[in-house]
């Protein structure tokens, strides 16, 4: 078995106001794509999700609100699994909520410290 | 009026185990088969004394004041017994005869909570602590053991033995833990106590009484747990409630056969509702603090189960609980019922993709979870994904009841 991140990013949508109704239209995909991928034990970690408040640093003590400038999209979190190839852990990602929203979603291999 | 025939079996279940607990605790554990020699010569002396005389008035306290003796009478004969044990009696005396057996409902109690922790001990498998919670601390028959295992006296016998033997070896106490470990301890506990329900819950014996009992006993040491301040924390009462409502279902889960009556097709008038209530209130006590165990979750969703009516919320809840509970730790049982709550939550056609994706071969509940998302679907497949369930299907209650949901896709 080997590791994937899976990362995901979206563009800056800013904070829309939601009802709880629409709240839980957005969390429950989200629970149950985890629960999925939980339901086939292959969930490493469910990782994080980024609020979009942040800063960035760069050399020469210049800080910049924020991930926003440069980029368009913005990171908006991350979940890993394990999967024989990375093929299945792109099979996984193709169900990521995220998609459904504009977003994309990177697949990258961890690296093992005991290969 | 209780007749001898039933009272009798009912007092062993009971008085066994305090009656061995206490001796135990006083003999320490190395000792443990003396003191359920004392317990067992108590009952026969009773069984025979009250065949011919009848029940006396208190028969509770004709027994422990039987067990005190024989358990001083013991101590009085066996020289080498006294000489290396009685020097280091927990309680030090002077004389022999001044050995205080201490069968007050306080010492029942404790010497019950200290045996449970020996007994549900990491040094012996969960199987080896089950059997021995249930000859110690619940007072089963060898042969009572042997048929909720599906095994034999002998095998039984063996097993206890070496269980023993071993916790012997590890020189386990008869006391609390410390508190730094209680923690740690009571996980074991708790491990134990839920397969032993489980046991009783899902056994494939056809014994039902036999059956019950075990979960009324798993119930009983919970109860213990959940009444002990040091022990009643969030995850102890969360255990209780799941076991509440779980066991609300016990009358309707099996017809006068013994076969399983699934869910879907169960008398709701049957369900226990003092036992739904009992499951509730121990929720409640259980939702004090921040943590969140894999009781509680399990808890809320037996709780979800005790609600008749089939609503989208409902399985909606049940669905994301089982996410959780996923989270927690993984099962391929908790797997399977998520996806079937998936398909109630949100139909058959979203759960089918993700059905598939389980890759669980081998398990004939997950041809019986396909055959289901099937039916009315494929049925052509859903025969197809039962008959491979019927062959891996190893108990003859799973059999009949696959064949008979077969037969209604055939028609």
């Amino acid at each position: 078995m080997k590791e994937f991140m899976l990362v995901f990013r979206n563009a800056q949508s800013g904070a829309p106001r939601l009802s709880p109704e629409q709240m839980q239209e957005i969390t429950k995909p989200w629970q149950d794509w985890i629960g999925g991928i939980a339901a086939q034990n292959k969930l490493v970690e469910r990782g994080n999700r980024l609020d979009y408040e942040g800063a960035t640093v760069h050399a020469g003590n210049v800080v910049t609100d924020g991930p926003y400038a440069e980029i368009k999209e913005i990171l908006l979190g991350y979940t890993i699994v394990k999967t024989d190839a990375i093929a299945d852990a792109i099979e996984i990602a193709k169900g990521c909520p995220v998609l459904n929203f504009g977003g994309t979603v990177e697949v990258r291999t961890v690296v093992q410290m005991n290969m | 009026m209780q007749t001898g025939k039933e009272l009798i079996p009912h007092l062993f279940r009971t008085e066994y185990s305090k009656i061995t607990a206490v001796l135990t605790k006083l003999f320490g554990f190395e000792h443990v088969e003396i003191a359920e020699d004392i317990a067992s010569d108590t009952f026969l002396l009773a069984a025979e004394t009250w065949g011919i005389k009848g029940i006396p008035e208190n028969p509770t306290a004709w027994l422990y004041a039987v067990a005190k003796n024989r358990a001083k009478d013991h101590l009085k004969h066996h020289q080498i017994f006294s000489d290396k044990v009685t020097p280091g009696l927990q309680t030090a005396h002077d004389s022999l005869y001044e050995i205080n057996i201490d069968l007050s409902p306080k010492n029942i109690t404790d010497s019950q909570l200290q045996m449970m922790f020996a007994i549900c001990h990491p040094a012996i498998s969960a199987e080896a602590q089950i059997g021995l919670a249930l000859r110690i601390l619940c007072g089963f028959g060898i042969e009572e053991i042997a048929d909720a295992f599906l095994s034999n006296k002998e095998t039984i016998n063996k097993r206890l033995f070496r269980a023993k033997e071993k916790l012997r070896n590890e020189k386990v106490k008869i006391a609390f833990p410390d508190a730094s470990e209680i923690n740690d301890r009571l996980q074991t506990v708790l491990t134990t106590l839920y397969l032993l329900f489980n046991e009783g819950y899902y056994s494939l014996s056809q014994n039902i009484t036999v059956r019950k009992d075990l979960c009324l006993e798993a119930m009983r040491l919970n109860f213990l747990l959940v009444e002990n301040k040091s022990t009643a924390l969030p995850p102890v009462k969360a255990l209780l409630a799941l076991m509440c409502f779980h066991a609300s279902r016990f009358e309707a889960r099996t017809n006068e056969d013994g076969e399983l009556i699934l869910y879907d097709d169960q008398d709701t008038s049957l369900w226990d509702r003092e036992l739904i209530e009992q499951g509730k209130y121990y929720m409640n006590l259980a939702a004090e603090g921040n943590e969140i165990s894999k009781y509680h979750i399990e808890a809320g969703i037996a709780y979800w189960h005790t609600v008749k009516e089939d609503t989208s919320k409902k399985w909606q809840n049940i669905l994301q609980l089982y996410n959780r509970l996923l989270l927690i730790e993984y099962s391929p049982i908790a797997a399977l019922n998520r996806t079937y709550a998936l398909a109630k939550a949100d139909g058959k056609m979203v759960a089918i993709p993700e059905a598939e994706k389980l890759n669980l071969a081998n398990n004939h509940l997950y041809y019986s979870l396909l055959g289901f998302l099937y039916s009315d679907i494929d049925n052509e497949k859903a025969v197809c994904h039962l008959k491979t369930a019927l062959k891996l299907a190893k108990s003859e209650t799973d059999k009949v009841t696959i064949e008979k949901r077969l037969l209604g896709l055939m028609k």
